[in-house]
């Protein structure tokens, strides 16, 4: 063989390599994406019912319930509410009235039921998902309160 | 006094770092040879000054001095002496300074015994050590730094963090940073290399041995990572795809194929521009790696309180870094040239192939980790990339690469013929196969990802064996001991890495298929079965620690009616900061592993535990065992001793370089 067949043999070969990775990590992406809602995004229906995607909030206070290893929680926006349930362990800094983070899927009957349930590590951190989904409501409620006012005012 | 001291201490050593890097390269440049001689005296003064830094710093940590902010936030008057020393790397500004001081320790080590390469090449190497150092030591300076003084003083200190709080914490942040930071000796001979216009197999006998340490460094990092989280964090798992974790990979991975690349331009003078192009992406890496874990963008145990104008400063220097030595790569690589040629099928083509599945399963990373952080710095939303992606583009990528150590390792370099090569072959695939098959029916269930890892495990193990025969069937007559011996430590090295690579595969194979766990409500004299052990706690009762109390549970573990472990998992409460921390409790044999750890407690006075069954885990750290003893078997090759010791000048103290 030339030396400029097998040149450009060899740099075939890596352009078929490197397209064929590309090919599959970009379908592996496209289908492992896990996307993000607020409770106030479920409540008006926005959120997915077959597919797997986080929640972000405050756990209500006084509203965690156990029954053995099944734990049954409210997460908040300060705005909308989701019920969530979750069977295992928590993990060790899940506590009503902070932030959380649960991944899992919604049911029908509006229940979330979380496969994983993630919390800060330390006391000043806040999840980024849940600190989000706070300032969403936040400013949502804002701008009901101005366009109240100002039908009022009309 | 002594914060004080320290903080004068960097800014000399700042001063040093700066005067080094323009003395050095200009002297390089102009050919002054009294500017380039101040090379190694520098670096030896820039040690000086940052390790006695560093020792300030832990002074202050001894003293329990918390009139020093950073003391004040990461240690407590409870805290035992060795979490006490440990703690000077538990925080931002801290590990900082530790970067720094590896940084210095690998410039000295350099200065040291690299003794074969001409003075302006040794100039250069140094200086852009010692820029880069300046650049951290600034970023220190400006925005960071650890001793900044917090007056009133704090009464006592708001306590280490107790997920940091084991011995975990004393040996994985300076192994890891040992591995980030020792890429730097690789990217400062690349850019040397390129700045000079020299490069050829004698450069990559000079770094390679530095690379190959800097990557057995790295890999005890994670390693020891992965063993610190599945024993500390109570969830049983060994590596989570954590964009933390993934930080570290990516230069693990890019790490992975310079060693490689530099193995073909050391034997054939090939691939000298990509070699270099590694190197130069390896540090990068390493810094973008830095700035993911520090500046607080990722939600993580290792990201601490965030700053912006950190993150900024990391970007920029980031920016810069990776830019002006890409524009050099442009300027120069067309005089590095591109080196040998060779055939269509050779090692070298193999180890192109290798060198690609590893940039593509760096770059699958890359994407996987950094999306989610570009579309929420734009405000496109939040989404997470969770670890199914990882796994589902990892498997097909590392598959053939597994592949491919039994086939490279077997064909020669320059050229072969793939006739020969699979008839040499022939045995090993259907051995490799029906050994995995007979261990899938051994454990009880069959699978095709299950059977193809094990196959894969067996099928390195085969070649690494028809290799052996091979370099003693290749050094004559003499005894099997004599001929044993006389196999080179740089394949012997090899082989042992890739052995390790294959018990890595059969450890992930096997506990992905086999393992189970279980989360049970239970109180004392209650039971539980998993895999076939019976699990009975025999008690719950309170203990107390140096500065936490804990609920610590006795669980028995007993198999056919035989006791085999008492286990003891806590849930502890720091007294300081009062967060809840589980401890778990591990009986661990090289078959399986038992995994307990407590939930929390339910009304009724029983907790929620959970119990799990690891089979061969422990072959996974193993596995990376074997590969950093490879590694430092290959790097201590003959090759580049004899040639350091022959031409090196002996050091003053009479220790051989």
């Amino acid at each position: 063989m030339r030396p400029r067949n097998r040149r450009a043999l060899i740099g075939l070969a890596l352009v078929g390599i490197v397209s064929l990775a590309t090919a599959l990590v970009l379908n592996a992406f496209n289908s492992n994406l896990v996307f993000f809602y607020t409770p106030t995004q479920i409540a008006a229906h926005e959120a997915p019912l077959e597919r797997t995607f986080r929640i972000g909030g405050m756990v209500r206070q006084g509203s965690v319930t156990r029954d053995g290893v099944r734990v049954r929680f409210v997460v908040t926006d300060t705005a909308k509410d989701v019920p969530v349930q979750y069977d295992g362990v928590l993990p060790d800094l899940f506590k009503e009235g902070k932030g959380v983070v649960a991944q899992g899927r919604l049911g029908a009957d509006g229940v979330f039921t979380a496969k994983e349930v993630l919390a800060k590590h330390d006391e000043n951190y806040m999840p980024p998902e849940a600190a989000e989904a706070v300032k969403r409501a936040d400013e949502v409620k804002a701008r009901m309160a101005k366009s109240l006012q100002s039908g009022g005012a009309r | 006094m002594i914060p004080e001291f320290g903080h004068f201490l960097l800014i000399l050593a700042l001063g040093v770092a700066l005067t080094q890097g323009g003395l050095c390269l200009l002297g390089a440049h102009r050919r002054r040879g009294e500017w380039m001689a101040l090379a190694r005296p520098m670096t030896v003064l820039r040690f000086v000054l940052t390790a006695t830094a560093f020792g300030c710093l832990v002074a202050s940590f001894v003293r329990h001095d918390f009139s020093v902010l950073y003391v004040a936030s990461n240690s407590n008057s409870a805290l035992p002496l060795h979490y006490r020393i440990a703690g000077t790397w538990g925080g931002h500004e801290g590990s900082l300074l530790l970067w720094v001081l590896m940084l210095d320790i690998w410039s000295l080590a350099v200065a040291r015994f690299s003794r074969t390469p001409p003075p302006d090449f040794i100039a250069r190497v140094l200086a852009v050590m010692a820029l880069v150092g300046a650049g951290f030591l600034l970023f220190m300076l400006l925005t960071s730094n650890p001793f900044e003084r917090l007056l009133p003083a704090a009464p006592d200190g708001r306590d280490l963090n107790p997920l940091l709080q084991d011995p975990g914490m004393v040996t994985h942040p300076p192994m890891l940073y040992m591995g980030y930071v020792g890429f730097s000796v690789a990217y400062a001979f690349a850019v040397a290399a390129l700045l000079g216009g020299n490069l050829d197999a004698t450069w990559a006998r000079w770094v390679r041995p530095w690379t190959t340490a800097a990557w057995v460094f790295l890999t005890f990092g994670i390693g020891l990572g992965s063993w610190w989280a599945y024993n500390e964090l109570g969830w049983g798992g060994w590596w989570f795809w954590d964009p933390v974790e993934n930080a570290s990979f990516m230069p693990w991975l890019v790490g992975t194929a310079l060693i490689h690349s530099l193995a073909v331009t050391e034997k054939r003078g090939a691939f000298k521009g990509w070699t270099v192009l590694l190197a130069i992406v390896a540090f990068s890496l390493s810094l973008l790696g830095t700035f993911l874990v520090r500046s607080g963008v990722l939600s993580s145990v290792h990201a601490f309180a965030t700053d912006p104008r950190r993150g900024l400063f990391i970007l920029g220097f980031l920016a810069l870094v990776i830019g002006a030595s890409l524009m050099l790569y442009a300027v120069r690589a067309a005089r590095v040239g591109l080196g040998q040629r060779f055939a269509l099928f050779s090692r070298e083509s193999l180890l192109l192939v290798n060198n690609m599945l590893l940039a593509a399963a760096c770059g699958a990373v890359l994407l996987g980790t950094l999306y989610p952080l570009f579309l929420d710095a734009l405000g496109l939303g939040k989404i997470s990339v969770g670890p199914p992606y990882f796994d589902n583009v990892f498997a097909p990528l590392m598959a053939p690469l597994l592949l491919l150590i039994g086939v490279g390792t077997l064909t020669k370099w320059k050229g072969d013929q793939l006739g020969t090569v699979i008839a040499r072959l022939r045995w090993a695939a259907p051995a490799a196969i029906a050994a995995a098959v007979a261990t899938g029916l051994a454990a009880g269930r069959l699978g095709m990802a299950t059977t193809g890892g094990l196959a894969l495990a067996y099928w390195i193990l085969i070649t690494a064996g028809m290799d052996l025969a091979g370099q003693l069937r290749a050094r004559g007559r003499a005894s099997w001991s004599e001929r044993l011996s006389r196999v080179s430590r740089a394949w012997a090295g090899m082989a042992l890495a890739h052995l390790g690579v294959a018990a890595f595969a059969f450890g992930v194979a096997m506990v992905k298929t086999y393992e189970t766990e279980r989360d049970v409500k239970m109180g004392p004299n209650d039971t539980t079965e998993i895999a076939g052990y019976e699990f009975r706690m025999l008690k719950l009762a309170p203990v107390s620690g140096p500065n936490y109390q804990a609920m610590q549970a006795e669980i028995e573990v007993s198999r056919a009616g035989r006791v085999l472990a008492t286990l003891r998992p806590e849930k502890r409460v720091y007294r300081v900061q009062t967060n809840p921390m589980t401890e778990a409790a591990v009986d661990s044999n090289p078959l399986r592993d038992l995994y307990v750890s407590m939930g929390e407690q339910l009304d009724d006075g029983a907790w929620v535990v959970r119990v799990q069954y690891k089979p061969f885990i422990v072959w996974i750290w193993g596995g990376c065992l074997l590969m950093m003893a490879g590694g430092a078997l290959a790097a201590s090759d003959r090759r580049y001793r004899s040639r350091a010791t022959r031409e090196a000048v002996v050091p003053a103290d009479g220790v051989p370089a």
